[in-house]
């Protein structure tokens, strides 16, 4: 059965030599975590992401006042080394002076698992992620997608409660990167572990989690599936940090809402000024003076499936995605459709 | 091949002229050592008899001094070790300042902290004559330098993290420090004991004053056999010097070289 984790009031506050003004690097929060359940814990740097999961991990201890549950049990004051989590750290962590089969197995040796047991795990392991012709090299002759699959072995090898990954992909090249999260992602669903992984990454974060928390400053700002976080962002801060959105002054009045200066939509909200967004791809392109906007265009990106065009706008630029085959040149006037039901209020 | 310019064997000619200017003192006196009568030159015909006499009589000096050398890296290995790894995992500006103290015992006259010694735990008498008074002279030297090499190794690696790594799978503190923390720091280890032992034997300064003639150590007996024997013996003397002090210089050489060379 998988474990379900829990955090009731965890904050954590450093002494000021961490943190440039000190205070608080986490605010305190509760959070629940399913069992079996892939969650993203995804921020700029400095947000408290890895914190949290440190706290998790048993690398830092919350302040007075916070839990952290595993199941039923309170593992608050349980160092690391008995929580019995995997971790996986961006720099790998791997110890130089073992081989590759050295590292798997070490989880293996210190819990006192007799050879034969040993071995065959580690061969299970070796085995899972593929680098079993690499048993015997040393750590510095591998390269840094093969040092991520011992790491990633070592942390299964002991079947842990929960699998932590701290931002495990980041050290390595895109292409990499992009196969490497794919197989992750289909490892974690195979085995059905509690895993938490944390990313500054939001393409990563999108197609890894089952949820995801967006974090800032030290706090939660929204919990959600990734096309919740995408199409419902709970405020500004996750609008604008999760893919690209444009964002217009508007005003209601009367039911109506002007955009920019331009023609009006029905709208239903409260009167006065108000900012709207809206995604790339929820505007439609046409001629001008068809839409209720208009503005020229200043640059094109053709980007094979779609082309990005960026548009002059009264008082912004804006940004659109379109399908259409159409090469948008330089200068030209083109008129922007928008549909109500995509308008974001923030 | 490229053809080299007169300046190559011009700079060539003065390394070598240098190098001759060192070496050959060093050679005459090796070769005195093995030389019947150094006076009648190496005419005279060659002989081990000088250094069998040198054995003899200063044996006892060569067994204390590698005694108090291996006695020496226990203590600076001991002391030192967890030193280290105590600056290196809680670096703060208590640490920093310890670790500028810590040259103090290089910078200062081995005299002067002989004196102090001397003046500080002098009076006591059974301290004072035996072979462990000159023991603590070389550990206060010698320690900084086993720190240090070992400290260089431990902020080059990740310490931190590899510990971190451990932990996380169920490795407790013993476990860690003795499979994880030491094994990744044996070249610095390894460099520092190959330093603390080399420096122990060879150390007069400090030594001449510290040592009764009882507890003569190999350079002070070098020293006495210079100021008070045939020529040809101190020469022997230190041709034995040379035979024990060399292999241990090109040991550390070998083991301080990076890793990468030797693959």
């Amino acid at each position: 059965m998988s474990t379900r984790i829990r955090l009731t009031a965890c904050g954590k506050t450093y002494a000021n030599r961490h943190q440039g003004a000190g205070g608080a690097a986490l605010e305190p929060l509760d959070l629940e975590i399913a069992g079996g359940e892939t969650m993203v814990f995804l921020g700029p740097s400095g947000c408290g992401k890895t914190t949290l999961l440190r706290l998790i991990a048993g690398l830092e201890s919350p302040d007075p006042g916070g839990h952290v549950l595993f199941d039923d049990e309170d593992v608050t004051f349980v160092p690391i080394e008995r929580r019995k989590v995997g971790m996986v750290f961006q720099s790998y962590a791997l110890f130089p002076n073992l081989s590759v089969e050295g590292n798997v197995g070490y989880g293996l040796k210190v819990r006192g698992d007799p050879p034969a047991e040993r071995r065959a795990r580690v061969d299970e392991m070796l085995e899972m992620m593929r680098i079993g012709d690499l048993r015997h090299r040393a750590i510095d002759q591998l390269s840094g997608g093969q040092r991520q699959r011992v790491a990633l072995a070592r942390a299964l090898a002991v079947q842990p409660r929960v699998l932590l990954l701290d931002e495990p992909l980041t050290a390595l090249d895109a292409k990499l990167r992009d196969s490497l999260r794919i197989e992750i992602n289909t490892l974690l669903r195979r085995l059905g572990i509690t895993s938490i992984y944390v990313t500054h990454d939001q393409a990563e974060a999108m197609t890894l989690g089952d949820r995801v928390v967006v974090m800032s400053k030290g706090r939660i700002e929204q919990i959600g599936r990734a096309r919740d976080i995408y199409f419902k962002p709970a405020n500004r801060f996750v609008a604008e940090f999760i893919g690209t959105m444009n964002r217009l002054p508007a005003i209601v009045a009367d039911g109506r809402l002007s955009i920019d200066g331009g023609a009006a939509l029905s709208w239903a909200g409260p009167d006065g000024p108000i900012e709207i967004l809206f995604r790339p791809e929820d505007a439609v392109l046409c001629a001008p003076g068809r839409g209720q906007l208009s503005g020229v265009v200043r640059a094109s990106f053709f980007l094979g499936d779609r082309t990005r065009v960026v548009i002059d706008g009264k008082s912004c630029e804006i940004v659109v995605e379109t399908t259409s085959r159409g090469d948008f040149a330089h200068g030209t006037t083109v008129g922007l459709r928008l549909d109500p039901a995509l308008l974001l209020a923030l | 091949m490229k053809r080299r310019g007169v300046a190559f064997y011009a700079q060539l000619a003065f390394t070598l002229v240098v190098s001759a200017f060192l070496i050959v003192p060093v050679g005459l006196s090796m070769l005195a050592g093995i030389t019947a009568n150094y006076f009648q030159g190496v005419g005279s015909g060659l002989t081990l008899d000088w250094v069998l006499k040198v054995w003899q009589l200063y044996s006892d000096s060569i067994y204390l001094s590698m005694q108090i050398a291996l006695a020496c890296l226990a203590a600076t290995l001991v002391l030192g070790v967890p030193a280290a790894y105590g600056l290196a995992r809680r670096p703060s500006a208590f640490g920093r300042a310890i670790e500028e103290l810590m040259v103090m015992p290089v910078a200062i006259p081995g005299l002067a902290t002989a004196l102090a010694l001397i003046v500080a735990y002098g009076g006591f008498r059974g301290f004072r004559t035996s072979w462990a008074f000159i023991l603590v002279g070389h550990v206060l030297f010698t320690l900084p330098f086993m720190i240090r090499s070992v400290l260089a190794v431990m902020s080059a690696i990740d310490l931190k993290m590899l510990e971190e790594g451990a932990a996380s799978l169920g490795a407790g503190f013993a476990r860690r420090f003795f499979g994880i923390v030491l094994p990744n720091c044996r070249s610095g280890i390894l460099a520092g004991s190959l330093m603390v032992v080399t420096l122990s034997i060879g150390e007069f300064n400090m030594t001449w004053l510290l040592h009764t003639p009882l507890t003569k150590t190999l350079p002070v007996g070098l020293a006495d056999s210079y100021a008070s024997m045939r020529l040809e013996i101190g020469s022997a003397y230190t041709l034995v010097f040379f035979l024990m002090i060399v292999p241990l210089l090109i040991a550390l050489q070998l083991m301080i070289r990076p890793k990468g060379d030797i693959r």
